[in-house]
């Protein structure tokens, strides 16, 4: 790992709970970002990957380690990572065009008018609402609302984009549209991603990278799965790639029996050296302490099956 | 649909005046039996006694008497007789004046204690005490401090109508959507910009259904508070027409004191429908 772009190095968060005890959602949690990568995130719920991606936005801090970001340590919000949120957070009594210009005109204070203007028109005609600049968040459809909310996080050109469950909330339809856009966005301008979802099938479509956490309190990032599918896959032939299934079994075997387990099961665990997973390739995997290695198959064979 | 029952509503409230104005007017007519009695005695004792007739007068006195104030809101006849128009000014003057000081500490005030969540608590206890205390009974205090009493009837305005200002500012403030903070807080907005582009707009109803329900209080509060202080106003109209037994004149300005206190919330319901955003 030559090139850590974003580098989580021993992050924990704990809360006061009843009676003087503390509540520890995650400790020692290690995790690192290549520039230009595609990450998710993947974990059911209270294991804490709202508050990674908070910490990591600067919303929050953790109660230890810290988190490098282009080779600095990350003090509060910046406008280099821009966070697109899971209800949009559009400013409800301005129009499209006022949301996103009011992201342009906070990053480039001296900018006039017209300029701003200019600068947030591109970034909606990018996400495709040319015409609907007038409108006010009441008066646009879910997607369209999160279409502005990726409209606002691109116009300010971040280094980063940390997105927390953005189409969680659209109907399957508009949430493959937008899929489709900001996979296309975030490789069209080089974007480093991080990005939280409940849905395997997103993150598979989506991701270079998967995060695997599991359950809190107390969560730990169990491995990270390298996706065997290409770049520059299609969304309507991503099933029938051979090692698909093998990618979308073992997170879903993780999802269902494993998170809970894993903790008891892998006492050894090194938050530090989390395994990489490499579908599809044997000889590559490491496989933990105890469990047999889960990826048996050869490529162009059917691995659906012998999982 | 909507048109016909507001068409419906409109004549429902039509009838139910006239049904008011008829029970009102058979309930005033002239019934009492007519005394004989010297003409010497007749001059001291009222109209009830000589003519049967009713000491409440009825619709038609006050709308004759009405009509009469309408046609000269202006005159000034000296200290104790002047035109309604005179008289209801200065009440909105005094109002106006102790509202609008009202407004300028509140809200500034208001907007701190809401973002800090130290004052907060540090004031709370203050406004606590000093919220149910009734306007009125700072009066004498007002009056011995500030020596004036036009004054003071301004400072009674401003005492009653800062709470609800201050606790809807406050409750605004504190209570805008934290995703609207994180977005300002992620685009590095500063403190100013963010209290001026975020939370003002986002309080901004709530502030103003304060100052609502602030200028009717203070509307109520200054017909009790001119009775008290004297001199000018529609309070010290009222109870000056009650010295001179002018039943006519009293149910006129209440009619006025309702009519103005309209007025004024519905300015301030246009106000709220201006800033209040749908979501």
């Amino acid at each position: 790992m030559t090139d850590k772009f974003v580098s989580i190095e021993g992050i924990a968060k704990r809360y006061p709970g009843a009676g003087g005890a503390t509540t520890t959602v995650f400790e020692n949690l290690w995790l690192s970002m290549a520039r230009g990568e595609f990450c998710c995130v993947i974990g059911h719920s209270g294991c804490g990957k709202t508050t990674v991606l908070n910490i990591l936005a600067g919303l929050d801090a953790p109660s230890e380690g810290a988190v490098i970001v282009d080779g600095q340590a990350i003090a509060g919000t910046s406008l280099d990572r821009a966070v697109i949120f899971q209800s949009h957070a559009l400013l409800p009594w301005r129009t499209v065009l006022g949301n996103v210009a009011y992201a342009v005109s906070s990053k480039w204070r001296s900018w006039d008018r017209a300029k701003v203007k200019a600068h947030a028109q591109t970034f909606i005609d990018l996400v495709g609402l040319t015409g609907s600049e007038h409108k006010r968040p009441s008066e646009l459809s879910g997607g369209m609302k999160q279409r502005v909310g990726i409209a606002r996080a691109l116009s300010i050109t971040p280094k980063m984009m940390l997105m927390d469950e953005p189409f969680s909330a659209l109907d399957a339809l508009t949430r493959g549209t937008l899929q489709d856009e900001v996979r296309r966005i975030c490789l069209e301008t080089g974007q480093t991603a991080f990005m939280i979802t409940h849905d395997v099938d997103e993150a598979i479509y989506l991701a270079d990278k998967i995060f695997l956490m599991t359950n809190g309190p107390g969560a730990v990032l169990a491995e990270v799965v390298e996706n065997p599918l290409p770049r520059d896959r299609g969304r309507t032939d991503l099933h029938r790639h051979p090692l698909y299934y093998a990618l979308r079994n073992h997170i879903i075997d993780f999802l269902v029996t494993r998170s809970k387990t894993f903790v008891a099961e892998t006492p050894d665990h090194d938050p530090r050296n989390v395994p990489m997973v490499h579908i599809g390739k044997p000889g590559l995997t490491i496989a933990s302490n105890g469990e047999e290695p889960r990826q048996t198959w050869t490529p162009g064979t059917s691995p659906g099956l012998t999982a | 649909m909507t048109s016909s029952l507001r068409l419906r509503a409109g004549l429902v409230s039509i009838v139910l005046l006239a049904a008011f104005l008829g029970v009102w007017h058979l309930a005033t007519r002239s019934t009492a039996p007519v005394a004989t009695m010297s003409p010497e005695y007749a001059k001291l004792m009222g109209l009830t006694a000589t003519q049967g007739k009713s000491a409440m007068p009825g619709p038609l006195d006050v709308g004759a008497k009405l009509w009469e104030h309408v046609k000269r809101p202006f005159y000034d006849n000296g200290p104790n007789d002047k035109g309604l128009g005179i008289q209801l000014g200065y009440s909105i003057a005094r109002v106006g004046t102790g509202y609008l000081l009202a407004v300028l500490v509140a809200i500034p005030l208001g907007f701190l204690i809401g973002m800090s969540p130290l004052l907060s608590k540090a004031l709370d206890p203050f406004i606590q005490v000093l919220k149910p205390i009734s306007p009125l009974a700072w009066m004498p205090l007002a009056l011995y401090t500030i020596k004036d009493s036009s004054v003071s009837a301004i400072f009674v305005i401003f005492i009653c109508s800062i709470w609800p200002m201050l606790l809807n500012t406050v409750f605004g403030v504190a209570s805008v959507r934290k995703e609207w903070i994180n977005v300002a807080r992620t685009l590095e907005v500063g403190t100013v910009r963010r209290a001026f582009t975020v939370i003002l707009p986002a309080a901004a109803p709530t502030i103003l259904t304060g100052m609502r329900i602030s200028i009717g209080i203070a509307w109520l509060v200054i017909v009790a508070a001119e009775m008290l202080v004297g001199g000018t106003g529609i309070g010290y109209f009222v109870w000056n027409e009650w010295n001179n037994l002018s039943i006519t004149n009293v149910i006129i300005a209440i009619l006025l004191i309702g009519v103005v206190g309209m007025l004024l919330d519905q300015i301030l319901a246009r106000f709220t429908r201006m800033v209040t955003f749908p979501e």
